[in-house]
């Protein structure tokens, strides 16, 4: 039984030894060969040591996800082979060291082929250091499926280049020999294999990096943050492109610091946004409100990771939705989105800034770890620069100032709730905003009925207004369905791949897929709903966050739930245990 | 020619009588005529306290925040706009309680502000409990047996952040803080006006008259502002005789936005927004193909 470009590996080893950054390598020469690929790290809160691993999914179909089922293991470590022998296929390969305490005959009896390779002799003799390892053990994965050996030589030539000649070279001699070896001695006995195809190039890239990137085009020119993972990167890329687009970073004290200075910043006209995690988010609340009253423009990026408190740094959660909608004292506008694949997280990247000053208010993009860190192939005529637009809402520009025939009132009485916005600088446009309740004209009214009725009713009208921006849920498969399973932001991919195989497999199952979460869109929700089979939410969090969302909004009661909380995204394979289980 | 009628706001104070925000206000508003800055070429960043009501009060560009922050949101706005002059105006609670990290990295980055304390050692809109600043067995309601904590000394702690314009001033000396203020919202880079200004309702210890007893002018004297270590020795002056005026100064350190290559071009909210092409976003393509 052969199986050509169907396959998923796991490269694992301790921290430390280029787990991420080789296993990313491998990605880019992976879609250098046309295939399509999901990759995910998973790695441990900690700078050495332990165990992390990054597995790699390819396939000849676009896919969104990555699966269970590994076929092939590239085991750097000991514990690696221990951890992940039972994730393998039967007749799925094992690559580990040769001269090792790895036992073969333990691995056969579990229907695993061991590939002994001497991956130490060949880093140290062939590149000179024994870090070469994971070259080593990449080269022999490549041999032995057969892939492009070019692909791989031209990733690494490309990547170690900053490092000179001699690295490249080092690491070019390694991982050929690692292919020579792995070609020779095991390819002939293994059944999944790799071959080059042709297709347009595609990107390898993560979801943090794909909305930095949106947002970087969108007019972001200002990042405010605390380093939390998972949403660092995303201040580590702002900080490589800012000199060359125009755009700084500060890194700050804490993150009431970092979003309170891109509260600043808005103030006076400069898309600015603050990335975080749930920590961070929790000590930004405060200001949330400030933006809401000042009826200030704001993007927070929050990328989820399971708490509470620290809960699990290096993991994913779906567990901040509710807090998300309702943080910060008091009512006010705002608007969540929760992209659900890399292309929506590059869009979203500009759209965020767009609805913060078109709303004048806060706008939260919600993501988790999982698509954060999720590597996958994208293809660039997918990112569409011609929809990339700017739009500042009701922004007063200096023409529009010079000829004011009235006073300004900043906060001036609209039907749909939105005051035209002027920033200072202009003579025309001289006022004072204020966390207080306040007048049109900014002047804090702190006692006043009438004031304060007329003035949170009309910050209130913009969530109104903004249903307008707001599109229903994403649906996908028949229209008519026993189960219609209901899921938001990152988990889509899975969801989605699940709704196929389990309709391959005679079922009627298909799916609605929040992206843009609120303000909430009742009225196209219920017209779905009414559609709807029997309802499930899958959720990376223990309480049915969305289940509880749609009874509060539409009175829906969901009949079930598929729930994880184990701090990893969901798998197809995961969707699909918990709807058997649900509809037994 | 700007004159203080284009700072007069039609909201009145709401301060006490005799209250000393009134110096302090009074005298940034004569500082902005002397050094010409008209009302829409600044703004006023405060926080909360009676002393954080000041923009509401000022005919110019404001922003009343919420409680500790005034500072580092300040110093966002700077960086997005550094052709505003940006004054910061709030207490020591503010300041010196929830905003201390903000102070002493506000400091620490030389950001480009003049931050005005409003510095009566206690809370005065909370109805009277001691402050960072209030001195050592002052008793108040929160402080029933006296305070037991050191006060925050704001100008020693400036100096030892590495502030390059540390000042003191006291309300009353209305023509002695304009001048201070005026010095400051002409530095480069952060300015520290800590401001002896009496509650008059819930501080009966410092008062006009504590302050008037105590304070002595800096500048009578043979002080050396670019002398950091006399500047230090000064700083610690706190009791039977309190020295006011500029501590410390010094001009040739860049403020944090000038070593920003993105910023030497223009103000970054003049620069233009909706000029990247599909060019710029293959360029970025390129790194992950």
């Amino acid at each position: 039984m052969r199986i050509t470009n169907n396959m998923t590996f796991l490269f694992g080893g301790a921290a430390g030894q280029g787990i991420e950054s080789n296993g990313a390598g491998f990605a880019k020469a992976l879609a250098r060969t046309g295939l399509h690929v999901v990759a995910v790290p998973d790695y441990m809160s900690r700078i050495r040591g332990g165990h992390n691993f990054y597995q790699l999914r390819v396939s000849e179909q676009p896919i969104l996800t990555h699966e269970e089922p590994v076929h092939m293991v590239m085991a750097l470590d000991e514990r690696t082979v221990e951890e992940h022998t039972r994730d393998l296929v039967p007749g799925g390969g094992m690559i580990y060291e040769q001269d090792s305490k790895v036992d073969a005959a333990a691995l056969e009896a579990q229907d695993v082929q061991p590939f002994p390779a001497p991956l130490k002799r060949i880093a140290n003799e062939a590149g000179g250091s024994e870090v070469m390892i994971n070259m080593a053990a990449l080269g022999v994965a490549a041999g032995i499926t057969g892939m492009d050996y070019e692909a791989m030589a031209g990733v690494v030539r490309q990547g170690f280049l900053k490092k000179g000649e001699d690295v490249v070279r080092a690491n070019l001699e390694v991982s050929r020999q690692g292919y020579d070896l792995g070609q020779e001695r095991y390819a002939a006995g293994f059944d999944w294999k790799l071959g080059s195809r042709e297709a347009p190039q595609r990107m390898t890239i993560d979801g943090n990096a794909i909305f930095a990137m949106g947002a970087l085009l969108g007019g972001c020119k200002m990042v405010c943050a605390y380093p939390m993972t998972p949403a660092t990167p995303v201040l580590h890329w702002f900080a490589g492109h800012g000199d060359r687009y125009g755009a700084i970073i500060k890194h700050v004290e804490d993150e009431i610091a970092a979003v309170n200075m891109a509260i600043g910043a808005n103030f006076v006209g400069v898309r600015a946004m603050a990335p975080t995690s749930g920590g961070g988010f929790s000590l930004m609340t405060e200001a949330l409100g400030l933006a809401g009253i000042s009826e200030t423009p704001l993007v927070v990026f929050l990328s989820q990771r399971p708490g509470p408190s620290t809960g699990m740094p290096t993991r994913s959660s779906q567990g901040d939705l509710l807090f998300t909608l309702f943080a910060s004292q008091d009512e006010f506008p705002r608007l969540v989105i929760a992209p659900h694949t890399h292309e929506e997280t590059f869009t979203t990247g500009w759209r965020a800034f767009n609805l913060a000053e078109k709303y004048q208010t806060l706008v939260v993009v919600l993501l988790d770890h999982h698509l954060s860190s999720m590597v996958r192939t994208v293809l660039p005529a997918d990112l569409h620069m011609d929809q990339v637009t700017i739009d500042r809402g009701k922004w007063l520009d200096r023409a529009a100032l010079d000829n004011l025939s009235e006073p300004y009132l900043r906060y001036k009485m609209t039907d749909d709730g939105i005051s035209p916005r002027a920033v200072p600088g202009h003579p025309n446009a001289v006022y004072s905003a204020t966390s207080d309740e306040h007048h049109e004209d900014g002047h804090i009214d702190s006692e006043s009925v009438a004031t304060r009725t007329a003035m949170h009713a009309k910050r209130l009208r913009k969530f109104q207004t903004a249903l307008a921006d707001i599109r229903p849920p994403f649906t996908y498969g028949p229209d008519e369905a026993e189960v219609t399973l209901i899921g938001w932001g990152a988990s889509y991919g899975a969801i989605r791949e699940a709704v196929d195989r389990a309709n391959a497999d005679g079922a009627r199952v298909n799916m609605l897929h929040f992206v843009d979460i609120w303000p909430f869109p009742v009225e196209p929700v219920q017209a779905l709903l009414n559609k709807a089979g029997r309802t499930l939410t899958v959720e990376n969090n223990a309480m049915g966050q969305m289940g509880m969302l749609l009874r509060m909004m539409t009175g829906h009661q969901v009949a079930g739930s598929i729930l994880t909380w184990d701090g990893r995204g969901f798998t197809p394979e995961d969707v699909l245990a918990g709807l058997q289980k649900e509809v037994r | 020619m700007v004159t203080r009628q284009d700072y007069a706001s039609p909201v009145r104070p709401t301060w006490c009588p005799g209250c000393g925000n009134f110096g302090t206000w009074n005298s940034l508003k004569k500082a902005l005529v002397k050094v010409g800055l008209e009302p829409h070429e600044i703004l006023i960043v405060s926080g909360i306290g009676c002393g954080s009501k000041l923009p509401d009060y000022t005919h110019a560009n404001g922003l009343n925040t919420i409680h500790g922050r005034p500072v580092i949101i300040a110093s966002g706005a700077q960086l997005a706009n550094h052709r505003l002059k940006i004054i910061t105006t709030h207490g020591d609670g503010d300041s010196f309680g929830l905003g201390l990290s903000h102070f002493i990295n506000a400091a620490r980055r030389n950001i480009d502000l003049v931050d005005i304390i409003q510095d009566n050692q206690i809370y005065g809109l909370t109805k009277g409990q001691y402050s960072p600043t209030s001195d050592p067995g002052f008793v108040t309601v929160t402080s029933p047996h006296g305070a037991i904590e050191n006060r925050i000394n704001p100008v020693l702690l400036a100096l030892s952040v590495g502030a390059t314009f540390v000042a003191r001033g006291f309300a009353r000396d209305v023509e002695h803080l304009s001048w201070l203020i005026a010095e400051a919202l002409q530095h480069r880079g952060y300015a520290l006006v800590d401001v002896m200004q009496p509650c008059v309702t819930f501080n009966r210890q410092n008062t006009y008259d504590w302050y008037g007893e105590r304070a002595y002018k800096l500048q009578e004297s043979d002080h050396d502002t670019g002398d950091l270590q006399a500047a230090l020795q000064k700083a610690q002056e706190w009791g039977e005789r309190i020295p006011m005026g500029i501590f410390y100064q010094r001009e040739d350190q860049p403020a944090y936005h000038e070593y920003l290559n993105v910023l030497q071009a223009a103000p970054l909210v003049d620069q233009p927004l909706g000029q990247w092409t599909e060019e710029h976003l293959q360029d970025l393509v390129e790194e992950y193909v």
